[in-house]
């Protein structure tokens, strides 16, 4: 299956600046269903980016996060070429991660 | 051969019973990969789960950090006047505090008035733009750890439509 990450670095000066986009239906738990029945809640706690051995941002979200989750951060070290690993795990247990090339 | 009438649905009855054995332990079966899988994602540990259960925004910070916040003007809180849509608000936050080292996110009309909490570890800008739901109008607050100590912006945004499925 393909990634639910989607992560674009990109390295200008000695600032990197990262936006992220997961896909995950984050049901916060308040909302119903067609026939009524409430939608348990099903969204991503913790979200972490590492590089070089080191997190660099961590997010924690709650179930006023909207579906498909869209960050944006930037770091001071990184340079065009350098990993960043990106994770996240769900209120589930479920988790994902991605290893993605900054640009 | 006087077969009593019984006999067949009682026969229905085993087969369901089986299928839901079936299903419980297929059930158990899949879960395990789940609590086998390598610890190398995010870790769960870290989540602040009381916090996000608070209902006030003074709660929610108590839980969160331990203390009270004083408004600040070096907050940039970006949200938008009016939000068409409650369940898509881009709220933008960046700030010129010396050594912040988190940012949170407050929505005080939503159930739980915690949105988002983020770590910001040295070498880490002041700065995370997300998307938010709300639930209907409300005023959206902004906080950052500067030095130890907790500083807060804020800003009413008005809700067309909410964005908790009402």
């Amino acid at each position: 299956m393909a990634s639910t990450i989607r992560v674009r670095a990109s390295a200008n000066g000695d600032t990197t600046e990262v936006q992220s986009l997961i896909r995950h239906p984050m049901d916060s738990g308040f909302v119903k269903d067609k026939s009524g029945k409430l939608i348990p809640p099903h969204h991503i706690d913790v979200v972490q980016f590492e590089h070089g051995g080191k997190t660099v941002f961590t997010a924690f979200w709650g179930p006023a996060v909207s579906k498909d989750p869209y960050l944006k951060f930037s770091f001071k070290g990184g340079k065009k070429g350098d990993d960043l690993k990106v994770s996240w795990v769900d209120n589930k247990g479920e988790t994902d991660s991605l290893t993605a090339k900054i640009r | 051969m006087n077969q009593s009438p019984d006999t067949p649905d009682r026969a229905r009855r085993m087969i369901l019973k089986g299928a839901a054995v079936c299903g419980v332990a297929g059930l158990g079966l899949a879960d395990l990969p789940l609590l086998l899988r390598p610890a190398r994602a995010a870790d769960a540990s870290l989540y602040p789960q009381k916090a996000f259960k608070q209902k006030s925004e003074a709660d929610a910070l108590k839980e969160l950090y331990g203390k009270t916040a004083t408004p600040s003007d070096k907050i940039s809180l970006d949200a938008p006047e009016i939000a068409e849509n409650g369940a898509v608000v881009p709220i933008a936050i960046s700030s010129t505090l010396p050594k912040a080292s988190a940012i949170a996110v407050l929505v005080l009309e939503n159930p739980y008035t915690l949105a988002a909490a983020y770590k910001i570890p040295e070498g880490t800008e002041a700065s995370v733009s997300s998307r938010l739901k709300m639930a209907k109008t409300s005023k959206v607050v902004a906080v950052v750890e500067s030095d130890g100590k907790l500083y807060t912006a804020s800003k009413e945004v008005k809700v067309t439509v909410g964005g908790c499925g009402g």
